[in-house]
């Protein structure tokens, strides 16, 4: 079963008085297991499909089913539990606390969902070390590198133990290197712990991590291509 | 709402640590002006009645329709005999507070407030005497004066003599911390010490002090007083000290005056805390929006703003509870007297998160409006 089922979604906004379609009928499933490229020039609507997936943003019109809810018909002050509880956020400036060390901002995840003190010291550490992150837990974001940080940025996103990941343009800010490795990270997590994981991005250089590709153009799908489906994945 | 400390809260606030100087600054700042003008409030407020309140009477006998203790007008003093007859009097004194002119060993003139009481009774004496008795007074034209006046009055010690309206006048004690509201301190004597110093007729009196008897109704008496001696007004103690603190406090408008510079106070510390809380929350408000993507609740958002402005108000109170403490017994040696009596500083503490939490608010709406959707657009 899907995570995620859009079924044509429209997005439109008033510019200069005209409306403006930045999601013109778009259909998508995101499924468990699998890392999905969203691909296509600026403009061209990823981002809004993104913040809709995410319900951050609510669709114009079409319907959006997030683990078998719908979600388009809930009150805004229901969103934040759907968030909070089964999506994770990865962003392209990483958005980490600069106030808080790294330990602390995966904590802050969990902290939202109510669970402090050592239960969520322990849980955050743990996260840090499976990204490899152990030994700079008490570090300042100021004093990580940027791979790093966007490695504390996936261990944050994981905190809640999300069934969905998405992702805005995770690499955009690092050098080859260190985006490499968060893909390799994000491919691990859709292909051994079976999150379904979407991701927005400009980088070419990250296609052969996909295990499907999402071409958009002018707020519309205009191509959805499957690499080989991973092992144990469920399409 | 828990009453944890969000890390997010406590970390912001202490990471910019010249912003959180100015916040605590304003605060102290704020609290300080407050509890001063509100010190000075009680402290006048308390003095203006302070020879009612220490008196010792259930009721003041006045001639009729007196506004204030200091207004009182002479009359007959016969009528303490009618007082001494009704029913539920355990005892009754004349009493007289009265202007007069204090001769300095310069021949400056001061003016003074005669205080007349009958030394062989309890009621309307000095208190706090740190040098001499009150039986002295007993003894023709000895008076006690506070120490807190020996300059204005000229006083360097005991026994000196001075001149009251010609008559001699004798320094036999000391009291601390009586003060006068007025420019005039207060000059404790005998009754009839004071009928010379203050030129009462020999047979008349301004005011009777009542003392009811165990177990007496005050309410009760006063009405059996009305019934029984005319021309005259009987207040209860209470009463009449706050007709006497209206008086001073608001016919004068010197409360008003005071209040208000409280008030202004209070306003200074909403707008500068307001302002530096609203500055921490606009630097940090990207990390608002990606809370709020990350499923934060207002109410979340909300814990972490206002837990902001309650630690800003506690170390603000606490350092301002310092500042005011120097400032109040700096000014027990002056003229003006500042109080901060425990219920004040308590009520301040509240004041103080009341008005760093309103100060927040702002912030809040903010942080209310903000768009989660600004995560994604870089």
């Amino acid at each position: 079963m899907a995570l995620i089922e859009a079924r044509n979604l429209v997005k439109s906004y008033a510019q200069a008085g005209a409306a403006m379609r930045a999601l013109d009928d778009v259909s998508l499933d995101v499924n468990p297991g699998e890392l999905m490229l969203l691909v296509g020039p600026s403009g061209s609507g990823k981002t809004t499909l993104l913040s809709i997936v995410g319900c951050i943003l609510r669709p114009t019109s079409g319907s959006l089913r997030v683990l078998g809810d719908e979600v388009t018909r809930l009150r805004e002050r229901d969103l934040p539990a759907i968030r909070r509880e089964r999506i994770g956020f990865v962003f392209q400036a990483f958005n980490l606390f600069p106030t808080l060390t790294a330990l602390q901002n995966v904590a802050l995840a969990l902290d939202l969902k109510g669970i402090s003190g050592s239960a969520a010291r322990d849980r955050a550490a743990l996260l840090l070390d499976q990204v490899g992150l152990g030994a700079k837990r008490e570090s300042y974001p100021a004093d990580l590198s940027g791979g790093q940080k966007q490695r504390v940025a996936i261990a944050r996103a994981l905190a809640g133990d999300p069934p969905v990941i998405l992702a805005d343009e995770p690499t955009a800010a690092l050098d080859s290197q260190s985006g490499r490795a968060v893909m390799n990270l994000l491919q691990q997590l859709a292909h051994e712990r079976n999150r379904a994981i979407a991701i927005v991005t400009h980088d070419n250089r990250m296609l052969g991590y996909a295990d499907r590709t999402v071409h958009m153009e002018d707020g519309r799908i205009i191509s959805d291509e499957r690499s080989q489906l991973p092992e144990g994945a469920v399409a | 709402m828990t009453l944890r400390i969000s890390p997010l809260a406590w970390r912001n606030l202490v990471h910019d640590k010249v912003r959180l100087l100015v916040t605590v600054t304003g605060v102290v700042f704020a609290v300080v002006l407050i509890v001063v003008e509100l010190g000075l409030f009680l402290g006048f407020t308390t003095t203006t009645s302070g020879l009612i309140d220490r008196s010792g009477a259930d009721l003041w006998i006045t001639g009729a329709r007196v506004p204030y203790i200091e207004m009182g007008v002479p009359y007959s003093e016969r009528k303490l005999a009618t007082v001494l007859a009704t029913p539920g009097v355990a005892h009754a004194t004349k009493t007289i507070v009265r202007f007069a002119q204090w001769q300095r060993h310069d021949g400056r003139q001061e003016s003074v407030m005669v205080i007349g009481f009958d030394p062989n009774q309890s009621l309307g004496g000095p208190w706090n005497v740190v040098a001499g008795r009150v039986a002295d007074l007993k003894l023709a034209d000895n008076v006690i004066v506070d120490e807190l006046y020996k300059d204005k009055l000229g006083v360097a010690h005991l026994d000196e003599t001075f001149e009251i309206r010609g008559h001699r006048a004798r320094v036999a004690g000391f009291t601390s911390g009586i003060r006068s509201f007025t420019t005039s301190p207060y000059v404790f004597t005998s009754f009839k010490s004071a009928q010379d110093f203050a030129t009462i007729a020999e047979d008349q009196t301004v005011f009777i002090l009542v003392k009811a008897a165990p177990r007496q109704d005050v309410e009760q008496l006063r009405s059996r007083l009305l019934a029984r001696v005319k021309d005259v007004d009987v207040l209860t103690t209470a009463e009449f000290s706050s007709k006497t603190r209206f008086y001073w406090m608001f016919t004068t408008g010197a409360g008003v005056a005071v209040l208000l510079a409280a008030v202004l106070g209070l306003v200074v510390g909403v707008v500068v805390v307001a302002q530096t809380i609203y500055a921490t929350t606009m630097d940090h408000l990207a990390e608002y929006g990606t809370l709020k993507a990350m499923g934060a609740t207002n109410g979340y958002l909300y814990r972490v703003i206002i837990q902001q402005a309650v630690i800003s108000a506690i170390v603000g109170y606490s350092l301002a509870m310092i500042v005011s403490t120097f400032v109040v017994r700096g000014s027990a040696k002056g003229g003006a007297a500042i109080l901060l009596p425990l219920p004040m500083a308590i009520g301040m503490l509240g004041l103080t998160i009341v008005m760093c939490t309103g100060a927040a608010l702002v912030s809040i709406n903010k942080v209310t409006r903000l768009d989660p959707a600004t995560v994604f657009k870089g």
